[in-house]
């Protein structure tokens, strides 16, 4: 669904991503992980258009996206950092994403809903918390049931209520067979999520595997120790 | 109109000689065979009408009284009215359309060489020239009413033009759209008075070599170059009021080679340069009251012995700007409304001195081009540091006794 | 891209820094324009407001609202928008409230107490000196990296059109002075907005003369009609410019 062919970027001198090719599919659930600076954030931002790679390509549905910004509206994405206009309301916002893609008519509203966010709607950015922002962006993301979802850090800053509801709700769209690309720091968030794990580091892939894969290489279940266990080993699992 | 005429007539009777007799040109009879069989010392009566005619010269002593304003017209091709003889009179006249050439000035009334002449209450209209004075001695220009639609300086002439003269009188004329309002060239010991000079293309007044004059209480507003007097010493000039003077190359009034003169109690309002001054020496300015003008004064390095004082100096763009370092003229006792220093002693008398050159000015005078950069942050603020550190400015150039009070003049 | 320029409007519209520069500049304007019994004079005072608060307050706004917005674009990137849109939506956003914010504070007085062909150009002139500083800002948010470099940059850019240009076009004409750079200097002003600015609207003021006096070329070429769209051409250039330049370096961005 996704593949990346040998995608190379560097800020600088510092090589952010370093050839790196993936083949992602439907009904995966692709965690990304890697240390502080290891080229997450670039490989996503690349995917989305965000950050125009130096060499390589991406494609998405065998369709390359160079120049084409139509490709975008078959992918929900949800940022590190929500960050809105101050005065805007929460149902100014949802209603400016909704007008900014006008094909589509139906709405998966479930998370606005299952945040309360409908009893704050009248509220200025401004004022909210740095979770409820980071309620707004999950709605927004899942808005369109688009087919692709790319997840930045989605649990962090939210209460565990939310998160666990955040976490159901991707558990829902992956069994609806769409491809889940996320990154997160706490590993136990993505326990029962995941399917495959990329791991990243200095720019480079050091590994793309399923998780049942890793689990038996390792022999742990739990997907932290799994973790723990591939980086001790040297990652060469 | 008709009890002015009857003052006039009796005062006529009063003043001629006992012997004289008036007698009445009727309604387009002709002026010129009237004028050649009646004796020296009568009076002529003009009725009310229009006279075609032309070059009728006055070679006797002869009063002419209009009734009604009796129209001379000069066809645009010829003089209307010369005057050759001593002690003759024009009153109530209405002369126009003279001729336009460049071998002679043509004029509505030419006085050649004569004494005593008097033109008084008279209209003149669309005439190169309106009322020419050549060698005259004591002659009167009085009351009357000039008037022509000059297009450029070259195919034009002078409301009032006077060559070689001596003790004229000119006054209460309105002087509006000739060349010059009123043009002196070797004139002497004359005086000007209460004449409004309005909308002539070149000067109100251009007054040259014209020594002892007095001009006062006149009015000269929005002529092309506002007033210029050139060449001469000792002219009186008080009381006038020059105002909106306004364009590239405008004066209240321009002064070069001038000395020995006095510049009191004028109005100096809304003019590109109040005073500019060149050449010129021992003039006493004093209370002036320059407001709203470009340059309040403009005094070349070439000026010395000037003092300027008592003047009110108000809302000009610059007060003053002069083109050399050296500066040997004395300010004293102005008000300046840019002045901010400070008057501890409450004499009514600034503490410290103004200086009324801005480092701006003294740019743009050196270098004409910086005032592209007028009105500038840039220059405001150069202003402002100049003000506090004096270095550029002329530093002789200074008010040691700033008034903090406007003058009340 | 009306819908993005719709929401930043509804969002700067209720923005207190540009209700409050509006409210600053429209009791500058009344209290100007009452003060100088010469409607001439109060033009000159409000023409100082324009030229020097208009620029410094219209880029460093427009600069940090920008980079504030980062992450408001990334999302808006992230959606099925062309990236162009984006950013010219986001310049219109903010310019047009800042324009108005100009255009009620000093426009309304200014046409209710004195209505002349000279406060329209006033008017005309703080509007494009607006959108030409919210355009240099916008060029500074695409060319730098963070947001302190930044507003640094904001700072040196409407200094130097305010303050440094001048100085070194008062140094030139210095040095060249014996040589006939009239023509020169005007097309020298043509490359700083806020000269330009100056220029075109001191010739609608009678002080004009004062420049006329001593330069001709000045008062007869930019005086004249010519003059007049060869200014207003030259600032939509300052206008047009930066934004197209802003378009193509962000359409290459890396956010």
């Amino acid at each position: 669904m996704i593949g990346v062919h040998q995608l190379t970027k560097s800020f600088g001198k510092f090589k952010a991503l370093d050839s790196i090719s993936l083949q992602l599919s439907k009904g995966q659930t692709v965690c990304l992980l890697g240390p502080n600076g290891s080229g997450k954030t670039t490989l996503i931002k690349s995917i989305l258009g965000l950050v125009i790679p130096e060499a390589g390509t991406i494609t998405i549905d065998s369709q390359a996206v160079k120049k084409d910004w139509q490709y975008r509206s078959g992918i929900g994405y949800m940022p590190q950092i929500g960050r809105y206009p101050d005065n805007m309301t929460i149902e100014q916002v949802i209603d400016m994403i909704k007008e900014l893609r006008p094909e589509h008519t139906v709405y998966d509203e479930e998370l606005f809903h299952g945040f309360g966010l409908d009893k704050l709607k009248g509220k200025t950015m401004r004022s909210l918390s740095g979770g409820t922002r980071q309620k707004v962006s999950a709605c927004l993301t899942f808005l369109f049931s688009p087919g692709v979802y790319i997840l930045d850090e989605p649990t962090a800053g939210l209460d565990p209520v939310a998160s666990e509801l955040l976490k159901e709700k991707i558990g829902r769209e992956r069994t609806a067979g769409k491809l889940i690309l996320v990154t997160s720091h706490v590993l136990s968030d993505l326990e029962g999520i995941a399917s495959h794990i990329v791991y990243l580091q200095d720019g480079k892939l050091v590994f793309y595997k399923s998780v049942e894969e890793l689990q038996v290489a390792t022999g742990e279940l739990r997907l932290n120790k799994v973790i723990a266990q591939v980086m001790k080993e040297g990652l060469r699992a | 109109m008709l009890r002015t005429v009857i003052i006039l007539l009796l005062l006529a009777s009063f003043i001629s000689d006992a012997d004289s007799t008036t007698i009445r040109l009727n309604a387009g009879g002709s002026l010129q065979a009237m004028l050649d069989r009646t004796p020296a010392g009568d009076t002529i009566l003009i009725s009310k009408g229009f006279y075609k005619q032309n070059s009728i010269i006055v070679r006797k002593p002869i009063t002419l009284i209009g009734e009604g304003f009796p129209v001379f017209d000069g066809a645009k091709k010829n003089e209307v009215i010369i005057v050759t003889a001593n002690n003759v009179r024009l009153i109530g006249l209405h002369i126009q359309n003279t001729g336009r050439s460049s071998m002679v000035d043509m004029a509505g009334i030419k006085l050649q060489n004569v004494t005593n002449v008097l033109v008084k209450n008279c209209r003149i209209l669309n005439t190169t020239y309106g009322v020419y004075l050549q060698n005259c001695n004591k002659c009167i220009v009085e009351g009357s009413t000039i008037k022509a639609y000059a297009k450029d300086e070259l195919q034009s002439g002078n409301a009032v033009h006077a060559w070689k003269c001596n003790n004229l009188l000119i006054k209460g004329n309105m002087l509006s759209g000739h060349r010059d309002g009123i043009y002196f060239e070797f004139v002497t010991g004359s005086l000007i008075e209460k004449n409004v000079s309005f909308g002539n293309i070149r000067y109100g007044l251009h007054f040259m070599f014209s020594h002892n004059d007095t001009y006062k209480g006149n009015v000269f507003e929005n002529n092309g170059a506002g007033v210029a007097v050139m060449y001469t010493k000792g002219v009186i000039m008080q009381n006038n009021t020059f105002y909106h003077n306004w364009g590239d190359a405008a004066y209240g009034i321009l002064l070069k080679d001038i000395s020995d003169s006095k510049i009191e109690h004028n109005k100096f309002d809304k003019n590109t340069v109040g005073i500019y001054m060149e050449g010129s020496s021992r003039i006493h300015v004093a209370n002036n009251e320059f407001t709203n003008n470009g340059w309040a004064m403009r005094i070349q390095a070439s000026c010395d012995g000037n003092v300027f004082e008592r003047n009110n100096f108000v809302g000009s763009s610059f007060d003053v700007a002069t083109n050399g370092t050296m500066m040997l003229n004395t300010f004293k006792d102005n008000y300046w409304d840019k002045y901010d220093g400070y008057d501890l002693d409450r004499d009514g008398i600034g503490d410290v001195p103004y200086y009324p050159v801005s480092i701006y000015s003294v740019i743009t005078e050196k270098i004409p081009t910086a005032m592209i950069l007028y009105r500038s942050f840039l220059t405001d603020m150069m202003d402002q540091v100049e003000k506090v550190m004096p270095s550029v400015t002329p530093d002789m150039l200074k008010d040691d006794s700033p008034r903090t009070k406007k003058w009340k003049l | 891209m009306k819908t993005i320029i719709k929401y930043v409007l509804l969002d700067l519209f209720r923005n207190k820094v540009i209700m409050v520069y509006t409210l600053i500049l429209a009791i500058l304007a009344i209290s100007v324009l009452n003060l100088d019994d010469n409607a001439s004079k109060g033009l000159l005072s409000l023409l100082n407001v324009t030229l020097l608060f208009v620029p410094i307050i219209t880029i460093l706004f427009s600069t940090i609202y920008f980079f504030n917005s980062i992450e408001f674009i990334e999302l808006l990137l992230s959606q099925p928008i062309k990236r162009s849109k984006v950013v010219l939506a986001e310049y219109y956003g903010v310019a047009l409230p800042l324009a108005a914010a100009y255009g009620i504070g000093i426009g309304v007085p200014l046409l209710l107490l004195a209505p002349s062909t000279a406060a329209v150009t006033l008017l005309i002139t703080g509007i494009l000196l607006t959108l030409i500083f919210s355009s240099l800002a916008l060029l500074i948010f695409v060319k730098s990296k963070d947001k302190t470099k930044g507003i640094g940059v904001a700072i040196i850019t409407v200094l130097f059109f305010t303050l440094l240009f001048d100085g070194m076009l008062l140094a030139f004409i210095y040095s060249f002075s014996d040589y006939p750079i009239d023509s020169a200097v005007v097309g020298i002003i043509a490359f700083n907005p806020v000269d330009l600015a100056r220029v075109l609207m001191l010739l609608q003021l009678d002080v004009a003369v004062l420049m006329g006096y001593s330069g001709a070329l000045f008062k007869k070429f930019l005086g004249s009609a010519t003059g007049s769209v060869f200014s207003i051409a030259c600032l939509l250039f300052w206008v047009v410019v930066p934004l197209l330049l802003s378009v193509r370096i962000f359409n290459k961005k890396d956010l």
